[in-house]
């Protein structure tokens, strides 16, 4: 009896002794945090993707409430919405941003490209980068290793077994720029997502002379100038034999889409044309 | 029989082309000498176009210290200064020159006679060596002039001379040996008077008994040469195994061989820095192998720097049939090419056709963690962490795991029973491990 009752004396005594310790040091270094913080990281999406810059949404969070201007943070995942809830919060204003979305700058499809030798080793794309050019004759096209896939967080990208290059889930891509950083060609680029989806982009990397990269590509951009000449808004640059479209100037007008001899501009989530409808109705 | 001690394989030896003459491959109507065939900065064409050329006349000059000159290997009309695509399809300057005759540089001594004597001093022999434009020949392609000027502090005793070949199939380095020893040993005796050292070893695998006795019969007459056979084991021709096989002393992690004393050079390389300095010929040829199961005729070649690859191919009886990859050096270091049409370089040792069957990669299956790769491994590394650590990016958490020691011998790869493509993922994570520290260096300068 007299153990029992020595022993919860013993510990009782020092259980006391360690809570009031806790107690004081938790006092005297108490870390004043901005309360601010944790309402900021309640209304971001929790992604923890990175595609803001800062690492994971805490870090967001804390950049947020010290900034003084929110113009440029942005977390790309939530959008405007998200954005707007952000500065109510902080109590800044903010200026609303065009969405954006990746896109992949090359059109190189088994159809249109043909082989010239074959692959079988480590299916990553850093790995074919290291050692050689990979399966076809283009310099700079995408290589199919699927790094873009495995780098994206919202299972937006998927390589199609059928074509050999990623495709992009609209629906699911919220242009947090991971795959942009996994390509070792640098082929996914963050454009303006445009108006119900439309957009124009230039579906080509190569920056060979129009015969070279002609004979590696059927749909490479050939850098002939046709459609810098076609565009009423000046925003076709050529550079290195190839055309690049900028996106804040480009009015989606497609002309430079009709005029491209090779196809390699694209054009997304336009309506079909009649005229379209006809001649595939004729083929 | 002496061997390493650390980890290693052992392969099938399949030296089909063992023991076969080497012949002369027939100059071609054009070469293709690329300018950048060596580890360093490339080199600066000095020709024009429409210029005429003769064997051996300088049409690459090195840039800086680590480079090495490039030498046409024929005479004739420089027809343009261009790109060639390599064996990798990546786009390098390359000098084109159509044949005309077979008119050499009147300093180059043409004579078959060995030249014994060595009459040239010991700073113009390394100056002789660097103008000739020697690299290592053993598939580094690491400038031997840089090689033979030890850094401060540093002091050579012991040359070793490298002529383990233990790559399955490769021969060149043992038929060279057959056919020239009494030009190596000179060369030896060039390479000892550079260095300043009074002992020289030749480390050669026991597979090649008929060049350890014809070495060993060579150098009785020298007390300062000595022959020691060793115990095959691949990868005993890496320098820091070799070192350890024949002195039993390790080079330390990060170091090189030159800071424990020892200078290890290749012995097609001693080989080439005999006829520099003895005879002023520079690097516009080397012998290579042309082997394969399904090869016709598999053999030893001397090729002109520049030649077609296909050229020797055809002499050994053509592109079999049933060719599943073509690889240029041994089965176990080399690379894949994309075709047979690229020039021969002071990098090609080899060409070996392996049959489709044997050449495709299994299915990778998972790590079961049977630690096969670090019993293999020849460096005391971990593959499969690494492996794990480049497939998530871990470049900071892999320099901290050594992977700058790896030697890229595939040693893992070979051992493993699931597969795993280890070697291509540790050479990936290698290349950017070390972009990250020379970035480093570059922005603390």
């Amino acid at each position: 009896m007299n153990t029992i009752f020595l022993s919860l004396v013993v510990l009782g005594t020092i259980g006391l002794l360690a809570a009031i310790i806790l107690y004081v040091v938790s006092q005297k270094f108490k870390v004043e945090e901005n309360p601010i913080i944790d309402e900021v990281e309640a209304a971001l999406p929790s992604a923890n993707c990175g595609g803001c810059g800062f690492p994971g949404c805490r870090g967001f969070a804390v950049a947020c409430s010290e900034a003084t201007d929110l113009s440029n943070l942005f977390c790309p995942v939530g959008g405007n919405d998200t954005m707007k809830t952000v500065a109510h919060i902080v109590g800044l204003s903010v200026v609303e941003t065009k969405p954006k979305i990746a896109v992949l700058k090359c059109n190189g499809t088994c159809e249109h490209r043909p082989r010239t030798n074959q692959y079988d080793g480590a299916k990553s794309c850093k790995i074919i980068h290291n050692l050689y050019i990979g399966e076809t004759a283009c310099h700079y096209g995408c290589l199919g290793g699927g790094d873009c896939e495995v780098a994206c967080a919202f299972d937006a990208l998927h390589i199609n077994p059928v074509t050999g290059i990623p495709e992009i889930d609209e629906e699911k891509c919220t242009a947090c720029g991971a795959c942009v950083k996994a390509c070792p060609k640098l082929l996914l680029e963050l454009r303006f997502k445009g108006p119900k989806g439309k957009r124009i982009y230039v579906a080509c990397s190569n920056k060979e002379k129009g015969g070279i990269a002609k004979k590696a590509c059927e749909v490479a951009c050939i850098g002939c100038s046709k459609c810098f000449k076609v565009c009423p808004h000046d925003a076709i640059i050529i550079e290195n034999n190839l055309a690049y479209i900028i996106d804040d100037k480009c009015r989606l007008c497609t002309k430079c889409v009709d005029e491209c001899p090779t196809g390699s501009i694209q054009k997304l989530n336009f309506p079909i044309k009649k005229k379209e409808v006809a001649e595939q109705a004729q083929a | 029989m002496k061997t390493f001690t650390f980890g290693g394989i052992h392969t099938a030896d399949m030296k089909l082309s063992a023991g076969k003459k080497i012949q002369i491959v027939p100059i071609p109507s054009e070469v293709i000498i690329p300018l950048e065939q060596h580890i360093g900065a490339p080199t600066n064409p000095v020709v024009a176009v429409g210029e005429t050329v003769k064997v051996g006349q300088l049409i690459g000059k090195a840039v800086g210290f680590i480079s090495a000159n490039i030498h046409s290997s024929v005479s004739g009309k420089v027809t343009k200064i261009d790109t060639v695509i390599d064996a990798w399809g990546y786009k390098r300057p390359a000098v084109y020159i159509a044949v005309e005759g077979d008119e050499w540089m009147e300093n180059i001594d043409k004579k078959d006679v060995v030249r014994k004597e060595i009459t040239t001093k010991r700073e113009d022999i390394i100056q002789k060596i660097a103008d000739a434009g020697i690299v290592g020949l053993g598939g580094a392609c690491f400038p031997t002039h840089v090689k033979l000027s030890p850094p401060p502090n540093t002091k050579a005793e012991l040359l070793l001379i490298n002529a383990v070949e233990c790559e399955p199939y490769l021969t060149c380095d043992h038929q060279l040996m057959l056919e020239k020893a009494e030009e190596i040993i000179v060369g030896i005796q060039i390479l000892m008077t550079v260095l300043q050292v009074n002992k020289a070893i030749i480390g050669i695998e026991n597979n090649k008994k008929d060049a350890i006795s014809l070495l060993q019969q060579i150098t009785s007459s020298y007390s300062t040469i000595e022959v020691c056979p060793l115990a095959m084991c691949y990868p005993q021709g890496g320098e820091k195994q070799l070192i350890e096989a024949i002195t039993k002393k390790q080079v330390p992690s990060g170091q090189l061989p030159i800071n424990i004393g020892i200078v290890v050079q290749n012995v097609a390389t001693t080989y080439a820095i005999y006829e520099a300095v003895q005879k002023n010929k520079p690097l516009i040829e080397r012998v290579i192998t042309v082997t394969g199961k399904k090869v016709a005729k598999p053999g030893n070649f001397l090729v002109r720097i520049g030649t077609p690859l296909r050229v020797p191919l055809d002499m050994a009886g053509g592109m079999p049939e049933d060719t599943g990859k073509i690889i240029g050096g041994g089965p176990m270091m080399g690379r894949a090419f994309m075709n047979a049409d690229v020039p021969v370089t002071k990098r090609s040792a080899g060409l070996l056709v392996m049959p489709t069957l044997e050449s495709a990669r299994k299915e990778m299956q998972n790590c079961i963690r049977c630690a096969k790769c670090v019993t293999a491994c020849p460096m005391g590394l971990e593959p499969y962490l690494l492996m794990s650590q480049a497939e998530k990016s871990m470049w900071k958490e892999m320099e901290e795991t050594y992977i700058t020691d790896c030697i890229e011998c595939g040693c893992c790869l070979f051992s493993c029973p699931s597969n795993r493509p280890l070697l291509d993922y540790l050479r990936m994570g290698k290349s950017t491990v070390l972009e990250q520290i020379r970035n480093r260096v570059q922005k603390v300068n």
